[in-house]
């Protein structure tokens, strides 16, 4: 199950909270590892997609599931 | 790659127009941007330690109200005392509600990602505004100090 290295839940949040949130986690992170993000704002999926191409953080998996936005992305 | 960066002008003072200086700057912080904001004239209330921010719909056609009223409630009633407070009151709860940050963090997160707050010096002195009023770390200056970043900025917005 482990394939991330840390979580961060965003349910609940909007624009652009879960974003913030991720970059203040990721700064925390060693570069390489992989955080889990688990969003509900359904604008948060072009969101990732562009903060990944401008960071050059990569996101590696973006998918929903049961009304839920999951995200992984490894810290560059 | 090298930094971007953003400046942005913020010139209005009520809780609706409160949200795009700060929303954008946020987040321009965590996609890199190096990002300032210039708070000048009604915009100085968004650096003020105790935000107070109303919203009105008095000559708002365009504010969306509970039950439709925007499209039958007279204009002139929303100029109704108390009209104000209830809607300011209805817009925080549906932020609330809705997942959206207030004011305070997302100011707070700017300054966490460092970034410059910047004062109009001109209408503090012309509304003889209180700077001890405003929050830490707000530099005060004039519009050739604006330019100064301004001029080299990717990005610059007038809100």
């Amino acid at each position: 199950m482990a394939d991330f290295d840390e979580e961060l839940d965003a349910s609940g949040l909007n624009c652009p909270l879960p974003i913030l949130r991720a970059k203040k986690t990721l700064v925390g992170m060693e570069s390489g590892k992989i955080l889990h993000i688990i969003a509900t704002d359904p604008g948060s999926v072009k969101d990732f997609e562009a903060f990944a191409r401008q960071t050059g953080n990569e996101l590696i998996e973006s998918k929903e599931e049961g009304g839920k936005f999951l995200f992984l992305i490894k810290k560059s | 790659m090298e930094e971007k960066k953003l400046a942005i002008i913020a010139t209005k003072g009520s809780l609706d127009w409160a949200y795009p200086p700060f929303i954008l700057a946020s987040t321009a912080a965590a996609l890199g941007y190096e990002t300032e904001i210039f708070f000048t004239f009604y915009g100085l209330q968004l650096l003020k330690k105790d935000l107070d921010l109303k919203v009105t719909p008095l000559g708002n056609p365009g504010m969306p109200m509970p039950m439709g009223m925007e499209k039958w409630f007279p204009t002139l009633l929303t100029a109704l005392p108390g009209m104000e407070a209830m809607m300011t009151s209805m817009m925080k709860k549906k932020m609330a509600s809705k997942g959206v940050a207030s004011l305070e963090e997302l100011r707070e997160l700017c300054q966490e990602a460092e970034v410059r707050l910047i004062a109009c010096q001109m209408t503090v002195d012309l509304f003889d505004m209180d700077s001890s009023a405003f929050i830490d770390g707000v530099e005060y200056a004039g519009a050739a100090r604006f330019f100064e970043f301004a001029g080299e900025s990717d990005i610059c917005l007038y809100i």
